[in-house]
């Protein structure tokens, strides 16, 4: 499919429903072609936003901006957009083939070139041969696929998903997403891309925005969001972390209970500091590591055999908790010792984060 | 179970299944068994013409009530909840009063006297007063008011079972509101219009107090035929054997439409 893909601008758009703001100034720039994740718990303002860019929902201030022209006051069906909803959304009464045809028919396309379109749309989601096929007769996978290919038909510049994957199984789930990733690319749309699923936003995205509260806290690419978190909320939302207070001490140390710890990045101002322990980032000490790696010495205080990795939680000195995983290959038990033995552990200072507390 | 339903099934065995069996009798025997009645009701003219007039003003009715309650049930629908309280409210008000009392306010309303025909010959908009009640017309006008609520109250219902999410996806999809409407919301409604006319169209067939009093004697349903049957001629076996049909008229009517949708479903919970 050849296009040309829009970019969207949100220009400090807020929602007030009484005295709740839903959506607090956020600004946002989504370049064209790009997918966009909007990640955050419940009631952050994320499908808010995703409301008042399709159109169902008018900003009480800001303007939003498609490809420069100013949308903020367009009703949805003049947008261009496709909206794949939660729910899916199917109409109930009309068989596959009709659901898909359904915005070819709102814009009184000639009836003749129908199904060649709804044919190809409905293979670009592997449904060939579907369209007779009621609605009630889909598993939640082809509904789902049926969705998309109705939101793609029309060629929009731009895609909006609310947590289209929410209602699948895991495994489902993880196989939609790589198959999103492949369509974005093959169709080359602007995705913007609701969820609350961080993992599901990581594998996606191009950039993930994190919400909170209606505001936006950080956005970056996602390995830049998973290792240099702005802030102790979106450390502890993105990737598995344990959060421990620690004092700082100068521009490259903080203090955890009696241990310092050397951090090769900058320690921000003030002292309501948290330091971010990703799982994965630590490793058991087998003393070939690099002298200037911070230890860390605890007690085993469980383990946790989850398949394809082990989960230890160690309990330190001053009484913190910590957990590390360790792959779980032969070689690797040796090391661990059982629970109530004591382990020592090494954190890189490049792998040493310290961030502000939020509440 | 059976000892637990069987209080339920006592009280309709006594209220219900030996009433009308007892009419069923009644309309097919008197000093033995004869269909004479039943013969009257094919053969005479006036049975025919009280028949066909009921089920043309219960359709004129039910058309009305349709027309007039689908706005009123879209916006009970459309517009936020404490809003729709109070649409739904005044749509269920003239049911605390009693069917008479309403009749009469009709009268008061309609008649050549009445509020309407003199503030029309105040405006000078007609000279001689109408003749608004004592005809069809007044018994179809007080009968739709009545009945409206059958009509609102399954719309409603239905209406309220279609996800939002559709007409925002109709809407994303290219649809103008107008387009979305008649091709997503109106089918998905359509359960709930064949709901509530067959409401509306069934407890017609059966009215009496408001085209006894708002007909003026010439428009005779066949609630009325019934009625004179017994208080004129004290004929109570051909007062039954119409009440049968009618009660027949009715049963058929259910057992159609119940092929196309579930009753139950429309006008109870799930």
């Amino acid at each position: 499919m050849d296009k040309r893909a829009e970019s969207v601008e949100i220009r400090s758009a807020s929602k007030a429903y009484g005295a709740v703001r839903a959506l607090d100034d956020v600004s946002l720039n989504v370049g064209a072609g790009e997918f966009v994740s909007l990640l955050g718990p419940s009631g952050s303002g994320k499908t808010t936003l995703l409301g008042i860019l399709g159109g169902f929902i008018l900003p009480s201030s800001g303007s939003i901006h498609f490809g420069g022209r100013d949308v903020t006051y367009m009703p949805p069906h003049k947008r261009e957009i496709g909206v794949v909803f939660q729910n899916y959304a199917l109409f109930p009464h009309m068989s596959v083939g009709e659901n898909v045809a359904f915005p070819l028919r709102a814009r009184r396309l000639p009836k003749s070139t129908w199904p060649d379109r709804v044919r190809a749309a409905l293979a670009m989601v592997g449904l060939s041969g579907y369209e007779h096929r009621g609605i009630a007769q889909l598993s939640g996978g082809q509904r789902q696929r049926v969705a998309l290919a109705r939101a793609m038909i029309f060629e929009p510049q731009l895609i909006l998903m609310d947590e289209p994957l929410s209602a699948l199984d895991k495994q489902l789930r993880e196989s939609m997403q790589i198959e999103l990733r492949t369509l974005h690319k093959r169709i080359g749309a602007t995705i913007i891309y609701v969820t609350h699923d961080q993992r599901e936003a990581l594998t996606m995205s191009d950039r993930v925005a994190v919400m909170k509260d209606g505001k936006l806290i950080q956005i970056d690419e996602p390995a830049r969001l998973h290792d240099h978190p702005a802030d102790s909320f979106v450390a502890s939302f993105i990737g598995e972390a344990t959060l421990l207070p620690v004092r700082r001490i100068d521009s490259c140390s903080v203090a955890l209970g009696n241990s310092v710890l050397r951090s090769a990045r900058a320690i921000p101002p003030g002292d309501a500091l948290m330091l971010a322990v990703h799982s994965e980032k630590l490793l058991i000490d087998d003393g070939a590591g690099d002298g200037a790696c911070n230890r860390l010495t605890g007690t085993v205080t469980d383990i946790v055999y989850q398949g394809e990795s082990l989960r230890i939680f160690l309990s330190l000195a001053d009484g913190s908790a910590l957990s590390l995983r360790q792959p779980t290959y032969h070689e690797a038990y040796r090391r661990i010792p059982p629970v109530g033995g004591n382990l020592i552990v090494t954190l890189h200072p490049e792998d040493t984060i310290v961030v502000p507390r939020v509440d | 179970m059976l000892a637990l339903v069987s209080p339920a099934l006592l009280v309709i065995l006594l209220l219900i299944v030996l009433p009308v069996g007892w009419l069923a009798w009644q309309s097919i025997y008197h000093d033995g068994f004869t269909l004479e009645h039943y013969r009257r009701i094919l053969s005479e003219d006036i049975y025919w013409r009280s028949f066909a007039l009921t089920f043309e003003i219960s359709l004129l009715v039910t058309v009305l009530a349709l027309v007039l309650g689908y706005p009123v049930a879209y916006a009970a629908n459309a517009v936020s909840k404490a809003w729709s309280v109070v649409i739904l409210a005044l749509v269920v008000l003239p049911f605390w009063t009693s069917v008479l009392v309403r009749a009469y306010a009709w009268l008061a309303l309609l008649q050549r006297t009445g509020v309407i025909n003199q503030f029309l010959r105040y405006l000078d908009v007609i000279g001689e007063p109408l003749a608004l009640v004592h005809n069809t017309f007044g018994t179809v006008v007080a009968t739709v008011h009545i009945l409206l609520p059958f009509m609102v109250l399954p719309l409603y219902a239905t209406m309220q079972k279609i996800p939002n999410d559709l007409m925002q996806a109709g809407a994303s999809l290219g649809g103008s509101p107008a387009f979305t409407f008649f091709r997503v919301f109106l089918p998905l409604s359509l359960p709930g219009v064949l709901a509530g006319s067959t409401m509306v169209f069934v407890l017609c067939l059966g009215f009496y107090i408001t085209p006894e009093l708002l007909g003026g004697g010439r428009t005779v349903m066949v609630s009325m035929l019934v009625s004179r049957n017994v208080e004129l001629y004290n004929q109570f076996g051909a007062a039954s054997a119409v009440a049968v049909v009618l009660l027949l008229s009715v049963l058929l009517i259910f057992f159609v439409v119940s092929r196309f949708i579930s009753l139950d479903r429309v006008l109870g919970q799930k």
